[in-house]
This record gives structure tokens, sequence and C-alpha cells, in this order.
């Protein structure tokens, strides 16, 4: 995957690398079992500290989106679930409400909402129905 | 409408003097004339990190790095580096040390060969192997003379010279300076590569703080000669934040409290600059009469949150321990 980063934007460089990564898992941009570029590496490309790649990589790996393999390289996950399916619902609506919220303030009718939303889900990469727990 | 604070991160258990740090000063004080341009600083770079020195012009950066080197005689403190005083570094340890002097001084009547051969001699460990393959990336020929090339050039003959001994701490005075942003970017790759290899240590100044954020694990920032910040990069960057306070009519002061940096009004808007913005600060402007229509918190890119920090006489506020109050 491309990793892009700006040292002059207001969110700090392991953010940036971190959302990036997020990203591209959501969109089906890297597949599971994918290597991506280790630490070195993209120390490297990237010309930013190789201690600020490892952060992100392992805030990744502490949510789960990434696993080192030792000697092996990182690699992107498989999905897996580890919270409730109840406090999964609770942090969506909440996000839902903000994002609402902030369409009712700019003057979006539901109907407009529901249409965007429809058009931009298929931009990313879903689970497949039924399996979810 | 401001307070003293300090924002510092405690560098390590270790004690002062543990060669995990080959950087330690202890109330390192130069005076010229009555002003003292370095005023007790309390110095630890961690071995194996990238660490900014920042500070605007005349903060006394420069004048603590040739402490550092034992160019300039401290009035007052100690500097020790590579766990030696600067004042009677060895012979030895000085070969393990690579220092850039701001402006890449060279001999401008050598060749680019004959500069390599003239440092060489000063060494006695020099890696052929890795002078050439910075030369040849930078597309440097050995017969060029030193008074022909450009500056991106100069630094990046600078910057072999110094790297060819394979040393251990690498101290340069505002490298990039003047440089185009091509060069920086192959100036600031070569500095990654450095650190790559284990245990080198390198502290830099600069004033570009872009380059600063990519490639320093941890920063210092002086104010007037005094050290005001040093801690890891994102926490100088996470700790800075401003606050828009929205009133409906001329907003109210706002009371003088621990990590408030600087207050400013803009029509109905209160903007403030905190260090560690907190629920404490948070309740302080909820209580404000009038209450504010809206509290937004926003981040700040690192240059902003240097500018903010920096300007003006006391604005500063002192960033160190997350965890320790520094002392």
């Amino acid at each position: 995957m491309e990793f892009r980063i700006d040292a002059a934007a207001r969110q700090p460089i392991y953010r940036q690398i971190v959302e990036q990564v997020r990203e591209a898992v959501a969109r089906g941009r890297v597949a599971p079992e994918e290597r991506l570029p280790s630490v070195r590496e993209l120390s490297r490309t990237l010309v930013v500290n190789p201690n600020t790649v490892a952060r992100a990589y392992s805030e990744l790996e502490r949510d789960g989106l990434l696993n080192t393999r030792q000697g092996l390289g990182v690699f992107v996950a498989a999905p897996k679930i580890e919270l409730t399916k109840k406090a999964r619902k609770e942090r969506l609506f909440e996000i839902l409400d903000r994002l609402l919220t902030e369409a009712v303030c700019l003057g979006f009718t539901a109907d407009e909402v529901a249409a965007a939303v429809d058009d931009r889900v298929k931009r990313f990469q879903w689970a497949p129905t039924e399996s979810t727990s | 409408m401001t307070t003293e604070q300090t924002l510092t991160h405690p560098t390590s258990a270790a004690t002062p003097l543990s060669p995990n740090e080959p950087i330690v000063t202890e109330r390192l004080t130069k005076y010229y004339g009555r002003q003292a341009v370095v005023n007790g600083l309390d110095l630890s770079v961690p071995k194996g990190s990238v660490y900014g020195f920042l500070g605007r012009n005349g903060a006394g950066k420069s004048t603590t790095i040739k402490m550092l080197t034992g160019m300039v005689v401290p009035d007052c403190g100690t500097a020790r580096v590579l766990g030696e005083d600067s004042l009677a570094l060895r012979p030895e340890t000085r070969a393990r040390i690579a220092y850039l002097a701001e402006g890449h001084p060279l001999y401008n009547w050598m060749t680019v060969g004959e500069a390599v051969r003239f440092t060489r001699a000063f060494y006695k460990q020099w890696n052929d192997r890795l002078l050439e393959r910075i030369l040849d990336h930078f597309e440097l020929s050995r017969k060029a003379r030193l008074r022909r090339l450009s500056n991106g050039q100069r630094a990046q003959v600078s910057l072999a010279l110094a790297i060819a001994p394979d040393p251990e701490l690498l101290i340069l005075d505002d490298p990039t300076l003047g440089l185009d942003t091509v060069v920086r970017r192959d100036f600031l790759e070569s500095m990654i590569q450095i650190i790559q290899r284990q245990g080198r240590t390198i502290l830099f100044s600069s004033h570009i703080l872009g380059d600063v954020e990519r490639v320093a694990d941890r920063i210092g920032v002086l104010v007037d000669g005094v050290l005001r910040v040093d801690c890891p990069t994102d926490v100088f960057k996470e700790s800075i934040r401003e606050v828009v306070l929205d009133f409906p009519g001329p907003p109210p002061e706002f009371p003088p409290c621990p990590g408030l940096v600087s207050s400013r009004v803009v029509g109905r808007r209160r903007e403030l600059i905190f260090v560690g913005f907190g629920e404490e600060h948070r309740r302080i402007a909820e209580g404000l009469t009038p209450a504010p229509l809206s509290i937004d918190v926003i981040e700040m890119n690192l240059e902003d949150a240097f500018i903010e920090y920096t300007r003006g006489p006391r604005r500063s506020l002192p960033v160190f321990a997350e965890d320790e109050p520094h002392v």
C-alpha cells in the first residue's frame, strides 16, 4: 500500500500512518495476510524516524489490525471481532449521531443523507452478511 | 495573562552519568557580558535517539553546541559527552563524535578528494566504502574544487566526511540551513540511515519544524537560554492546544492558571493556548460569566505549536514530565 504523510499537518505522523492503514483495510485496499513494509523500510521511504513507524505499528497491532511475525514481517490481520455486538452497536450509534447532527446542521434532508450513505457504502469492504456473531 | 510552566518528560530512570546518555549537561551556563546566553541547562540525550534542539535565533543553541564540543568554555556547570567532560575529551573519544558546524565550513582551496584525505588523517577508524557510497549517491566528483560547489553539495561533502569515521554521536548545528527542499530531503534520508545503525545518537538544531517532526524522537526547546521543553516530539505536539471560546458579547477575562500560555481576544472569541488542556481548564472555561457558547479544542501542527510557545517574552510554558514534575 502507498503511504503519504504530511509533516505540516496537525495530526502527529504516527496517527497519520495508523489512520491510513485503518482506511486501507476498511476499503479493502489491503487484504488479510498481505505483507506491509517493515518498520525499517517504511521509515526510509517516508523519511521519518523509525520509532514513529514502530509506534504506529504497535498501536495497530494492539487494535488487532496487524500481526508482526518474527523474522517474516508485518502482516494485515484476519478480521477478528472482540467486542460484543451490543458494545459495537453502541459505538456505531454514537458515531452515527455525531454524523447526523452535522448533516442536520448542514441542512440536508433524511432522504439525502440515506442516499449519500448508500452511495459511499459501495466504496468499502464489508464483512460477508450472516457471518457476524 | 501567562503562567510559567514546564513541559518535560523523564528521559529514563538511569543515573545521569550512565553511558545510556551520550550527552548530559548539568546547570550548564554561559555569559556573554552580563547576559546569560545559556542558563542552567540540564540536558540529557538518550542513546539511540534523534534529538531536535530548537529555539529562536539567539536562544543559545549554537553556544550550547559549542560547549558540548569543547569549543566554548562554560562559566558554570558541566557537559559530559560520551561519559567524559567536554573540556577534557580524549582524542579517542573525540574521534567517536562528529560535529557539523553551521554553514559547513571547509577548506575551499581543496578538492573533494583532498578534503577526504585530509580529514581521514585524523581518524583511526574510517569507512571508505560508506564514504564512496555517499559521494556516489550525491554524484560528487572527487576532483571538484570545494570552492566551486553549491551550498547543498558542500553540506553533502561535510556530512560524508562526518559519517565516514562511523561516529557514535553526531552533533549537527542547523545542518539543512540554506539547502533546497530536495537536498534537505536527501540529507534527512541520510540521517534516517544513520540512526538505523544500532546505537547511533544525533543531536541537531534546526528551524524547519517539518524536518524536525519527521526525524526527531525527542525535542528540546530553548527560550532565552533556558530549556523550557524536553520531551518526545509527539508529547509536545499533543500537549499544545488552541482553545477557542465563543461568547455572545465581549469575552470575559480568562483567569491565569497553570498551563495557560497565552490569551487573546478576537471579536467575540477568546483564543487561548494551553499546554496540557484538561478537565480543570474546561471547568474554568465553563464557569466564566457570561458562559461561552462553545468551546473548541484545536490541535496544532508542530510549527504553530512552536511559534505560539516561543513567541513573546514570557509566554513559554515549560513542557517536561507527564508523570513527574520537573525540578
